[in-house]
């Protein structure tokens, strides 16, 4: 982990009409980290990721991710990050091989390296007896490794990842972070919403997020310390009761 | 450019993995012409005919024998005069009439040719067609059996009128008609359908996220139908010609460039609906409540504009289908080349660049 921060965030606002989704935030990511990016339903998480890709404009505030700015230079920005969204997103009816080359090639990915990339990663993940299947057919727990691996296929100096672990089992769970973990230590950012607080520990600085705001944020032990408390969800737990 | 193949090639993918699209593309448009193919039959018998004959000579004898001889035809009247001539179609039994010219015999010999007027009742074009495409064979035959009697060269010239229906309102109404909504299904229906879908299940968003500009996504969804628009324009005008035997008089490149006019008229309106729906639900409900029905209702293709009471009229104008109705149908029926179809070409291009605003507006606002 270097002290280059990827992602500088100040004051960063969205309103929808008189309802603050999100409330002047602020904070910075440094390379390489893996930012956990926690809150309830409905913190405003989702709407505070959507302006840092690029696809919502904010309010008001200041962003800076990768070097460039969001207001300004949105195009930049989409070629230097991966998003993987709270929704499924891969084509249902397409085959496992047919989606890592659709979205290789509007990356821009030339034929040759996603042939190559297609191969490797449908070995490692263990995909190649259903290659030419449609992806509909997949369990959930595999389409998710296959989204993760595809938000990659581009390297991206940073990823987004919006609740990737929603609804799977806690043994693809602990795989799918294995896989984050590996990603990081190539010098990925992964910048990853969760709901689940154990989760939480696995992330070297989390923020945590309470009705559009960022009521705290440090490295897990930090939190804890500060909360006098053994676990995250109690750090969760007060923090809640605490803004009630 | 890449990129956009790839987008195509997936486009292509998702049209042909889903079998209903697959049936609305391919088996709506061929469903319905055989339909009205069908429904409408081509071959006549025993029609009942009346002759008016001012020559009473030879060859009119001759001719009048032949066609009574034929078991399409039975000759049930002779009338004397122009004038019982619409009378007699009125009463809705006869379904032609011959009338001979004065001298046909001392024409034939002297000017080597005379004609004869052949009147139909086009209530029923299709039937009215039918009928003087025998009688004209009838006649072909005739002269060809006199000019090997005589070398000299004769020429019958029949001279055909439809009464009550001279525009052919209500068959091959139905061409064009079925054309007009095949193209505004598969253009607007489909694509607003299918670009819904990516925002319904969040694909959209993914698009958005990479470099891929929202200009690029949108023409990559769209092209894959204007291909398919293309082929079931082919597929409509080949079934009619054939099951129809529908007279293309005009250009066949005015036609297709028309027609392509249109196509790209309705995918704009795709485009817009899309932007105004979330989900495939509501840009299905948009595209049949909002097209299907002004287009069936409103076009003229089934109730004609003239008679309908005056606020629909004004309503019927700013239906796109309107006008390329008008346009295939001058083009198709009367033959009429561009001079006389400008105005509706411009109309058409004009409503299409105002789709196409405004939906680039509505998309915008969409991604705040
Ligand atoms: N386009 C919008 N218009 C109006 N309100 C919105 C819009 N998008 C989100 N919101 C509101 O903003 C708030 C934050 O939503 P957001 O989706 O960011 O929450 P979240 O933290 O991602 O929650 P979850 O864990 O359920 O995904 C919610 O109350 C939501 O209803
Ligand atoms: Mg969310």
């Amino acid at each position: 982990m270097s002290n280059e921060n990827v992602i500088q965030v100040e004051r960063l606002t969205k309103t929808f009409g008189n309802f603050t989704a999100v409330n002047a935030i602020s904070f910075e990511v440094k390379k390489g980290e893996i930012f956990g990016f926690l809150g309830a339903n409905g913190a405003g998480k989702t709407t505070a990721m959507k302006m840092l890709i690029g696809i919502s404009k904010p309010t008001s505030g200041e962003a800076t991710i990768a070097g460039f700015d969001v207001y300004k230079h949105a195009e930049d920005i989409k070629k230097n990050i991966g998003y993987m969204s709270q929704k499924f997103a891969l084509y249902d009816d397409l085959t496992v091989k047919e989606n890592i080359a659709f979205f290789g090639g509007i990356y821009g990915l030339s034929r040759k390296i996603i042939k190559e990339k297609s191969k490797h990663l449908i070995e490692e993940l263990g995909l190649v007896d259903v290659a030419n299947k449609l992806v509909g057919a997949l369990p959930l727990g595999w389409k998710q490794k296959l989204s993760f691996s595809v938000s990659l296929l581009h390297n991206p100096k940073i990823v987004f990842l919006d609740e990737p672990t929603g609804g799977v089992d806690p043994i693809t769970r602990r795989q799918f972070w294995e896989m984050i973990y590996k990603a990081a230590n190539q010098g990925t950012t992964v910048f990853v919403t969760t709901h689940y607080m154990d989760e939480a520990e696995y992330c070297d600085r989390v923020s945590i997020m309470v009705n559009g705001k960022i009521e705290a944020l440090d490295t897990p032990k930090k939190l804890k310390a500060q909360f006098k408390v053994e676990h995250m969800n109690d750090v969760f737990l007060k923090l809640a009761r605490h803004t009630e | 450019m890449k990129r956009f193949k790839g987008f195509i090639t997936k486009e292509f993918y998702h049209i042909f993995r889903d079998k209903r699209s697959l049936f609305i593309l391919f088996g709506m448009p061929i469903a319905q012409i055989m339909l009205f193919g069908f429904a409408i039959t081509n071959e006549i018998n025993n029609v009942d005919i009346a002759i008016l004959d001012h020559a009473k000579d030879i060859n009119t004898t001759e001719i009048i024998n032949k066609i009574s001889a034929s078991k399409h035809f039975n000759i049930n009247q002779y009338i004397e005069k122009e004038s019982d001539i619409e009378a007699i179609f009125k009463k809705g039994k006869i379904k032609a009439v011959l009338n001979f010219e004065n001298d046909f015999s001392k024409k034939l010999v002297k000017e080597h040719q005379a004609s004869i007027q052949l009147i139909t009742d086009a209530t029923d074009p299709n039937t009215a067609n039918t009928i003087s495409n025998y009688l004209n064979a009838i006649l072909i035959q005739y002269q060809k059996e006199i000019n090997q009697d005589i070398t000299l060269n004769y020429q019958i010239i029949p001279q055909t009128r439809m009464v009550f229906n001279p525009e052919l309102k209500s068959v091959y109404m139905f061409v064009p008609g079925v054309m007009t909504i095949i193209l505004m299904l598969v253009s607007a229906m489909m694509t607003s359908i299918s670009i819904t879908k990516e925002k319904e299940l969040g694909t959209m968003e993914i698009l958005l996220v990479s470099p891929i500009k929202p200009i690029q996504v949108i023409v990559g969804k769209v092209f894959p139908y204007i291909f398919l628009s293309i082929i079931n324009a082919i597929i409509i005008v080949t079934l009619s010609l054939f099951i129809f035997k529908m007279p293309i008089q005009g250009s066949i490149l005015l036609l297709g460039l028309e027609s392509v006019l249109f196509i790209i008229t309705a995918l704009s309106l795709g485009i817009l609906i899309s932007t105004i729906s979330e989900t495939q639900q509501t840009a299905m409900m948009i595209s049949l409540m909002g097209l299907m029905l002004p287009v069936i209702l409103l076009s003229g293709f089934i109730f004609p504009i003239s008679s309908m009471p005056l606020p629909l009229q004004l309503i019927s104008n700013i239906i796109p289908a309107k006008w390329f109705i008008i346009i295939i149908k001058g083009i198709m029926l009367k033959g009429v080349g561009i001079q006389f179809i400008w105005k509706e070409t411009l109309i058409l291009i004009g409503m299409t660049v105002f789709f196409i605003v405004l939906s680039v507006k509505n998309y915008k606002i969409r991604l705040e």
